[in-house]
């Protein structure tokens, strides 16, 4: 350990690992139902994707977690991503390439995919 | 590609591995494992979470759901209702005592919201075996900023300014004592009081267990403050799990560099040893524990000269206590004000507990100083078991004291104890209730100090085993009045005239009983009699006629042989042959056994 510099580089990059464990308020959460029907319909690639993106992308303030059924199995998977302040958005159909958009579109730039939200199916 | 969606965390303290949650963690690795998943979710193992009573504990994240009582048969379950599905195990959440509400987050229960973690900040947060895991939460920062932006007086200004005070149990101001240590000196040195001698006190184990590091960077601090370059802890054999933990930190930080040559590119040079003890409780004693360090019976030695000034092998030296350890990166950090914002005016910051006995809530506890004694049994503590009435807590293990019923309301801080007499000590808490004799306790004490003494000086020697003799004979039925004032006098005696501290001090459970319990002492000398039916020899159990089926349970059962009586008929208990061990009681299912 040579300098303060080194230690702040190193502290960057071990944080990320703990990351995880500081479920602050101000975080935007991502919840994918992960129930039978979900699973069955192709959750896990899509919450897979999401964690991978959201991976490569550096997001510090943003949690994945799953949930149970919310009740729409016929459009799962299904995704809610909660911003702290803003009205739930509900994702529904969803697959690992339309997550990739969503961590894009929405999680960065703040634009809802409206194309891929249950309002379209309804 | 690290996808890591979720972290599981098993305790792995001493309670929680006692309780089989190295079996737990291998069953997740399994699980997970079978389930494809183990890439995408990281285990990690953590020191003591502080609600040991509840344990084994399993904390998953990002949800942060704190599951209690795991037995590693909950594992498969935990992993394909939370982990695959998503669905927390209500079942393993930990409910809150007299409301049925289920506490998923563990930071919203109510023994945790009163408590201000700052020594424990990283128990039950961090691995402890991951240097890595240590730096993400600023480990060694404070470190490096004391290396590269602060001169030695800079650093013993801001401890001093920050008001801590030794947790070891003198509450010696720790500013003051670098100071003393700071004239040159060509060879210093820094040692870690880790010897832990109190009877039901694991606080510094869990700093150890949980958080290592904390106390190596602490002690390089110290080293820079004071110009030494060598630094020992003092830690007990019996802790085989921190000394693990301790071995792994410090080769860690050697790697990293955090120890050994030219710390930080300063030139600065510092490494650290551990020292294993054998459990002798005086060797906690600052002299002795010098004394035991350098190869000799760990007996003290008369002070002055005080170890600032001539300690270990006769060089000036620092000795501080895991927890104040365990406070020092943090106020470096964070400045003397933030410190000293916490606590009393005169006991500043926060202070961690054992708290022990009959509680609901047994465990760790870290609270701000000034927090009271109500305060900690009814909320943190959530109450006495079996609906039974609060009757007394013990502070400061054999060195301290009773606070009564009464005092309930005493905040907890060195002054308030100092003037009930009782003491703030290494952290031990002792919840008793109406069922505990205290006459009985200061004799569990006495016995304890007595066992303890080492043998150097005749007050302590001889002192300890009078008094013990005495206070035998006391629940014994034996006990006269003026052996109560002969106590007393013996007990002023010793704190006079014992060469250290543990002499000193040992009379103090005695006179704290006797000042706040003396109708209970009276009671076992003039009445012959124990309130509380603890003390064996005045007890006698009979069998209430009126009662009795005579179903005989209670003659079969007698180790003693000592109840007669015919089927469907009264029995009896022969008061002679009776050794008052209470099998019958505990047998009988019509409660006709009673015990005066
Ligand atoms: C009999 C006896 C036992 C002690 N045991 C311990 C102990 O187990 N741990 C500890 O930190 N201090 C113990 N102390 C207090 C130490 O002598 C010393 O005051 C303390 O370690 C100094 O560190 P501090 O200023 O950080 O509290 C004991 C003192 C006596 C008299
Ligand atoms: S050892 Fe696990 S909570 Fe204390």
């Amino acid at each position: 350990m040579k300098s303060l510099a080194e230690l702040a580089a190193l502290r960057e990059k071990a944080k990320a690992e703990v990351n995880l464990r500081n479920n602050g308020e101000d975080k935007i959460r991502v919840v994918v139902g992960m129930a039978t029907c979900g699973i069955a319909a192709g959750a896990r690639p899509v919450l897979a994707a999401f964690v991978e993106e959201a991976d490569k992308r550096q997001l510090k303030n943003v949690m994945i977690t799953q949930t149970g059924c919310i009740g729409i199995c016929k459009l799962e998977p299904v995704v809610e991503v909660y911003v702290p302040g803003q009205e739930k958005v509900t994702y529904v159909k969803m697959t690992a390439e339309k997550a990739v958009k969503v961590v894009t579109d929405h999680l960065i730039n703040g634009q809802v995919v409206s194309e891929y939200t249950i309002g379209t199916e309804q | 590609m690290n996808i890591v969606r979720a972290h599981i965390l098993v305790c792995r303290g001493t309670g929680c591995s006692s309780a089989h949650s190295e079996e737990i963690f291998k069953r997740f690795e399994e699980e997970l494992k079978a389930q494809g998943m183990a890439d995408e979710v990281k285990m990690i193992q953590t020191g003591c979470f502080g609600l040991c009573e509840l344990g084994p504990i399993v904390v998953v994240y990002p949800e942060g759901a704190m599951y209690t009582r795991v037995t590693p048969d909950d594992v498969s379950e935990i992993v394909s209702e939370h982990i695959v599905k998503g669905r927390i195990v209500q079942r393993l959440l930990h409910t809150e005592k007299d409301s049925a509400e289920v506490v998923a987050d563990l930071s919203k229960t109510k023994f945790y919201e009163k408590q201000t973690r700052v020594a424990l900040r990283n128990c039950g947060v961090i691995n402890p075996e991951n240097i890595d895991e240590y730096i993400a939460v600023d480990g060694y920062e404070a470190l490096g900023r004391v290396l590269t932006e602060m001169t030695p007086e800079e650093v013993i200004d801001i401890i001093t300014k920050s008001g801590l005070r030794g947790r070891g149990g003198a509450g010696f101001p720790t500013g003051l004592k670098w100071k003393f240590a700071s004239a040159p000196a060509p060879v210093k040195y820094v040692c870690c009081n880790a010897d832990e001698g109190d009877p039901g006190a694991f606080m510094d184990r869990s700093v150890l267990e949980g958080d290592p590091h904390v106390v190596l960077e602490a002690m390089t601090i110290a080293g820079y403050a004071i110009g030494a370059h060598q630094g020992y802890i003092y830690v007990r054999a019996e802790y085989p799990i921190a000394i693990h933990r301790l071995q792994i930190a410090i080769k860690q930080a050697r790697e990293y560099g955090f120890l050994g040559d030219d710390i930080f590119g300063t030139g600065f040079s510092f490494d650290i040893e551990l020292r294993l003890g054998s459990g002798a409780f005086v060797c906690g004693e600052e002299t002795a524990l010098m004394t035991s360090i350098e190869g000799n019976r760990g007996e003290p030695r008369p002070r002055p000269p005080f170890p600032a000034v001539k300690g270990l092998f006769e060089k000036p030296t620092i000795l501080n206590n895991v927890e104040t350890w365990a406070n020092i990166p943090r106020i470096i950090l964070n400045g003397a004000d933030w410190f000293a914002s916490m606590g009393t005016e005169k006991s500043k910051g926060t202070k961690v507990f054992c708290l022990v006995g009959k509680i609901n809530n047994t465990g760790l506890v870290e609270i701000p100083m000034g927090t009271t004694l109500r305060e900690v049994v009814e909320e943190i503590g959530g109450g006495i078991p079996n609906g039974k009435k609060f009757k007394a807590a013990q502070t400061g293990g054999p060195s301290g004291g009773c606070i009564p019923a009464s005092l309930i309301d005493t905040p907890i801080d060195y002054e308030s104890l100092a003037a009930i007499g009782s003491i703030v000590g290494s952290g031990g808490l002792i919840i008793m209730d109406e069922d505990t004799c205290m006459v009985d306790i200061a004799k569990f004490f006495l016995q304890f100090t007595m066992d303890e003494s080492c043998g150097k000086c005749s007050p302590c020697r001889i002192g300890t085993k009078r008094l013990y003799e005495m206070i035998t004979k006391i629940t014994e039925g034996e006990g006269t009045l003026e052996m109560l004032d002969e106590m007393e006098e013996l007990c002023h005696h010793l704190q006079k005239n014992a060469l250290c501290a543990l002499g000193q001090t040992a009379p103090n459970p005695v006179l704290s009983t006797l000042k706040y319990f003396r109708d209970e002492y009276i009671a076992h000398v003039v009445d012959k009699r124990c309130p509380a039916g603890v003390c064996t020899k005045l007890l006698t159990y009979e069998i209430d006629p009126a009662k009795c089926k005579g179903c005989t349970l209670c003659a079969r059962n007698c180790p003693a042989d000592a109840i007669s009586g015919k089927v469907k008929e009264v029995h009896v208990i022969d008061k002679s042959k009776c050794i008052k061990c209470g099998v019958c009681m505990s047998n009988c299912k019509f409660d006709a056994i009673v015990k005066k």
